[in-house]
């Protein structure tokens, strides 16, 4: 008996013959699809004004605006003065370029800050409330009723498709400016996005101590209470933990439209064209945005470590 | 007495089971037996509530089972306490915990969310460990427990709900042989000295010989056997296990123990 080679099989040239088509089929497939986004690509490049050109007349004039922040106008016909020199840098609030001419209203931007990240506490906490709430009626494996997972995912679905600013915009009529509307913007966004997060963890909850206490007797509050929020909870909160570091920097963002915190300082420094200020503003809101970040991300990790 | 009157259960266009009549006095211990898919599982999770039959009736003394609602029903799955292949504790919560949870049938919502147990709890839970020998990891998370002390954590929680009747959805299918005896153990003494009905599936025949004084055999969706273990001749067997065509069964090969399957195979 003499060893067959396995390419001379003539069921292995059936295979080839039957594999070939089909992978002729799959590449046309996905030649005509990656075809099909070039085209749309290129037809939103034009309307949107993404030209080449124009990207490329942009690039040399980015560090424009650093030029102006490192210079004193020359308003009185003097030359601009570069602003990180070592004999001006440590001089007095009267002293142009110097950080305590830069910072000299470090303490109403510090208060602001701290609204600012107080707002992004708030509102997370809020948030995570109302969509830890929503997302067990949301959660189509938990609820007999259609109409009830229907009708709190679309309300979900309300909560995250408005956006913040826009949220904050129309809170500022009833509630005034201040962080009070803003708050309620971020914490309406929080509950949508963080209620379609729990609820999709919610989805791939494992069954069978659910089954346990259903089996136990247990009502549908004592299933989501004892059978899903035990296993639920890492991911829930370190969700919550990444959104509270998003939040930090919508709550900077909201206060552009009235809504408080440090964003509608910047917004009015930016309308005065007081480019020390606006650098200080920015410089202050990487720094905590960075700090927060980093602990955040800390404490999540932790938190998954222990909870695993 | 618990009664079934053609129960029937369909998933889709599939009989899960059909038209199963059964009559059940009360502490008993009978034993389940069939292959993959027969309905064994159904009919232990119709019976728990866990599943509302298609057609029939269950019936307990004068009480329709099959109509109850609300509390009614959350009081009659805790007098019909099930036990699953899987365990179905909740592993993230610890052992003393899952035992309470055989508790939250009557238990108030807030008590509930707040996971407030009472000391008379605290001591019937611990109580209820310590009869099966695992009151000294009352306070280990249930994942930190092999399968075998799992299992017997799960009939702690079953004690709890003081049923008249345990449900075991294949007990011992995924222990080992030494856990399989212990929790077996553990069922026909819960079976004798509390008087409590016990139905348990299982897919070793011998186990089922060994245990139940009373079998019931199950094929595709149907009861096909009813009656003591002596009655389980080699037709009866056929009929629960055989294919068609297939001329005889060894029941050998339904056997857990190593030495049977060995000779088993030495034989064919």
């Amino acid at each position: 008996m003499t060893a067959l080679n396995p390419t001379d099989d003539p069921a292995y040239h059936l295979f080839q013959q039957r594999f070939g088509a089909l992978r002729r089929v799959r590449q046309t497939e996905t030649i005509l699809t990656f075809a099909v986004i070039i085209l749309l690509s290129v037809i939103a490049a034009a309307w949107t004004d993404f030209l080449p050109a124009k990207i490329a007349d942009g690039i040399p004039r980015i560090g424009e605006y650093f030029g102006k922040l490192f210079s004193i106008q020359p308003k009185r016909g003097a030359d601009p003065i570069p602003v990180l020199a070592l004999p001006h840098l440590f001089g007095g609030v009267k002293q142009p370029q110097s950080i305590a001419y830069w910072f000299y209203r470090i303490d109403v931007y510090l208060a602001l800050l701290w609204q600012t990240v107080q707002m992004a506490i708030l509102s997370t906490a809020i948030g995570f409330g109302a969509a830890f709430m929503l997302s067990f009626p949301a959660t189509r494996s938990f609820v007999g009723s259609r109409i009830i997972v229907f009708g709190t995912r679309r309300c979900l679905e309300l909560m995250r498709t408005i956006p913040q600013v826009v949220l904050a915009f129309i809170l500022v009529w009833p509630f005034g400016i201040g962080p009070l509307a803003g708050i309620i913007a971020i914490a309406i966004h929080t509950t949508g996005t963080l209620g379609k997060l729990f609820c999709e963890l919610n989805e791939n909850a494992d069954s069978a101590p659910i089954d346990g206490i259903r089996s136990a007797g247990g009502s549908w509050l004592a299933q989501m209470r004892l059978g899903v929020v035990p296993q639920m909870m890492s991911g829930f909160l370190s969700h919550a933990l990444l959104r509270f570091e998003i939040n930090v920097r919508s709550s900077t963002i909201i206060g552009f439209v009235g809504a408080g915190g440090i964003g509608q300082e910047l917004k009015r420094v930016i309308g005065f064209n007081i480019y020390e200020e606006v650098s200080a503003i920015v410089i202050l809101i990487l720094l905590i945005v960075v700090a927060i970040d980093l602990a955040s991300e800390q404490i999540r990790h932790r938190f998954i470590g222990a909870m695993a | 007495m618990l009664e079934l009157v053609d129960l029937s259960r369909r998933f889709g266009d599939r009989a899960a089971l059909q038209d199963a009549s059964l009559s059940i006095a009360d502490g008993e211990m009978i034993g389940i037996i069939g292959r993959s898919g027969a309905g064994k599982s159904t009919l232990l999770r119709l019976i728990n509530r866990l599943i509302d039959p298609s057609a029939g009736k269950i019936l307990s003394g004068s009480t329709d089972v099959t109509a109850l609602r609300g509390k009614e029903l959350r009081a009659w799955r805790a007098r019909t306490a099930m036990i699953f292949q899987q365990f179905n504790l909740v592993t993230r919560l610890d052992v003393l915990t899952n035992v309470m949870c055989g508790r939250l049938y009557d238990m108030p919502a807030p008590r509930v969310l707040l996971k407030w147990f009472t000391p008379t709890e605290r001591a019937l839970a611990i109580r209820a460990l310590d009869r099966l020998g695992m009151a000294e990891v009352a306070m280990n998370r249930a994942d930190a427990l092999s399968g075998g002390q799992q299992q017997r954590v799960a009939i702690a929680r079953a004690l709890m709900q003081q049923p008249k009747i345990l449900l075991a959805d294949e007990p011992i299918a995924s222990l080992d042989p030494l856990n399989a005896k212990l929790v077996m153990d553990a069922l026909a003494d819960i079976n004798r000295r509390d008087g409590i009905t016990v139905l348990t599936n299982l897919h070793t025949l011998d186990t089922a010989r060994a245990y139940c004084r009373r079998i019931i055999g199950m094929a595709a969706g149907r009861i096909v056997f009813d009656g003591a273990p002596e009655a389980l001749t080699e037709p009866a067997l056929r009929e629960i296990y055989g294919q068609p065509g297939q001329e005889t069964l060894d029941e050998r090969i339904t056997s857990t123990s190593l030495a049977a399957a060995a000779i088993a195979a030495l034989a064919g």
